[in-house]
């Protein structure tokens, strides 16, 4: 064996030259969170000068219109409400009942570890894609049109891959050692699933649900290449109907050319800012407050 | 006079290609305390979670030979391991209360098995379990909180009341009060002498000292063999395998000369 060398004590400029490099990843962190919130205040601040005079009643109330003053959100809005309803609807069903299968039911093994890879890589698809595939299979394939209906399958689909990966990972965060002292019980797979797995990843299943909608709220393309229409002058009735969202009905307005629709174009983004927002914070709230101690 | 209440035969369990015990053959007595011991890894949990079908939830487990219950074996075709579970009840290393109430922590078990009871009914099972398990004094004024507002010896008892409830024949405990202080070690081992008058129990410990003072009868376990496996090298009354044991590793181990 070599000689074990001694060890010696750092000399202060060591020392000095060690935490100046540590100071130095610290101003950098900072510069970077700083020029991160800059450009965000910087946004908001100009969308809200912009936007908050023609944040009125009217803009909720008013179909849109070509005069800059009568212009609302009234289709909007209604759009945007609905395919939100629906989207939930058919996605939460649909993609925490696949989180479960995949999770608690299909065997570990190599076919079921392709599909957890492609569910993964089908969230990070761009939503273009889902257009194409929605204006391919439900608008024409299913002839639904460009309705309503169609828009939410779309969205669905969209969204689907977020809810169960999210439920996923809130399932598998309930220790085994829970599933285990139901089983020892007696209990089915089902009562297991049904009264304690299920159960306790819940508010995890919750968030994920929430932060797929948030997304699927201010997503344009998909229902763009579906053909949603921006000019809808009608209340909608049926699932059938034509419709337009929200983030449509901005961009219609920012490509007109009079300089009131830029303004209302903002208060449109202020509406939408805040209903994302909510969302968000519900998703928090909900996490915070159903958040299980094991 | 003993009786038998279940017996292990040429059990061996595979994890894939890995044999974790095998050909263990072992007697387990009726309103007896039978103690599992040996060194780490010798696969005292595989024979424990084998008795119970509990084994099965892991991927690639492959498990041969019987394991009789009344004379039958749980592992026959068209035997539901559901049914199998009920029967025998099991209590884990580390306490596992449901994230639920003391109360719903007992009747849950109760209510899936199909009890469908009054209130009244039901109060009463929750709270004889909770008495047979030395735990109602303490609770009794709390049975609507969270079983997590309890210590960990409590929880444990809660754990043990939740298996108790079932009635089941045959409870299985492993390493039950190894998480746990050793105030909290003692009340679970009375209990468990409390506990023999009405059922059967087989408890893995690595507590030598806990062996000798809860348990009748003791299977000592080591890996044997080319292929390292476990078996149980030795059984007996628990006084003469502490006493008087005939393989002389049994007598290194319980003389605490290895393990």
């Amino acid at each position: 064996m070599n000689r074990v060398p001694v060890l010696r004590n750092p000399t202060e400029d060591d020392l000095k030259r060690r935490h100046r490099k540590g100071m130095i990843f610290a101003a950098l962190a900072f510069g970077a969170i700083l020029l991160a919130i800059l450009v965000l205040v910087t946004l908001l601040i100009d969308v809200f000068l912009d936007g908050l005079p023609w944040l009125r009643p009217e803009l909720f109330t008013q179909f849109p219109s070509r005069f800059p003053e009568k212009a609302g959100l009234r289709s909007a809005l209604q759009g945007t409400f609905w395919l939100m309803i629906l989207t939930a609807v058919m996605a939460i069903p649909m993609g925490v009942g696949a989180a479960i299968y995949l999770e608690e039911y299909a065997t570990k093994g190599r076919l079921t570890r392709w599909i957890e890879i492609n569910v993964a890589n089908l969230a990070g698809v761009p939503s273009i894609i889902y257009g194409l595939l929605g204006l391919g299979l439900f608008v024409r394939g299913l002839g639904l049109g460009r309705s309503l209906l169609a828009g939410a399958m779309t969205m669905s689909l969209l969204v689907l891959p977020i809810v169960i990966v999210s439920s996923r990972e809130a399932l598998r965060a309930v220790p085994r050692s829970l599933r285990e002292a139901a089983i020892a019980l007696g209990a089915t797979p089902w009562q297991v699933i049904r009264d304690h797995t299920v159960r306790y990843a819940m508010p995890g299943i919750l968030t994920g649900v929430i932060l797929a909608l948030s997304r699927a709220i201010g997503e344009t393309a998909p229902l763009i290449t579906i053909g949603a229409l921006t000019y809808i002058a009608f209340d909608l009735r049926s699932p059938f109907d034509l419709f337009t969202v929200m983030p449509i009905q901005i961009f219609n307005w920012v490509s007109l050319p009079k300089k009131e629709f830029q303004a209302l174009a903002a208060a449109g983004i202020i509406v939408l800012l805040v209903m994302t927002l909510l969302m968000n914070a519900l998703a928090i709230f909900l996490r915070n407050r159903l958040q299980q101690r094991w | 006079m003993v009786e038998t209440i279940m017996e292990v035969r040429n059990l061996s369990v595979w994890y894939g290609e890995f044999r974790a015990i095998q050909e263990i053959n072992l007697p387990i007595y009726r309103n007896r305390i039978t103690a599992i011991i040996g060194p780490s890894g010798c696969g005292k949990s595989t024979l424990l979670r084998a008795l119970n079908r509990m084994n099965e939830l892991m991927p690639n487990v492959r498990t041969e030979g019987e394991v009789l219950l009344e004379g039958q074996n749980i592992y026959a075709p068209g035997i539901d391991p559901v049914a199998v579970r009920r029967r025998i009840g099991m209590v884990f290393q580390k306490p596992n209360p449901f994230p639920k109430s003391i109360y719903e922590n007992i009747a849950w078990g109760v209510r899936i098995n199909g009890f469908r009871g009054s209130r009244a009914e039901m109060d009463a099972l929750v709270e004889n379990a909770l008495r047979q398990a030395a735990l109602w004094d303490e609770v009794k004024h709390k049975l609507h909180q969270s079983g997590y507002s309890l210590s960990g010896g409590q929880q444990q008892r809660l754990c043990i009341a939740r298996a108790i409830a079932l009635q089941p024949e045959v409870i299985l405990m492993d390493e039950p009060a190894s998480a746990l202080d050793p105030i909290a070690t003692l009340r679970i081992e009375e209990l468990m002498h409390e506990l023999k008058k009405n059922y059967t129990i087989v408890v893995v410990t690595h507590n030598m000292q806990q062996a000798a003072r809860v348990s009748d009868y003791t299977a000592m376990m080591m890996l044997v063999g080319d292929t390292r496996s476990g078996t149980v090298i030795e059984f007996g009354e628990t006084q003469r395998i502490f006493t008087r044991p005939s393989d002389k590793r049994t007598e290194d181990y319980v003389t605490g000369r290895f393990g």
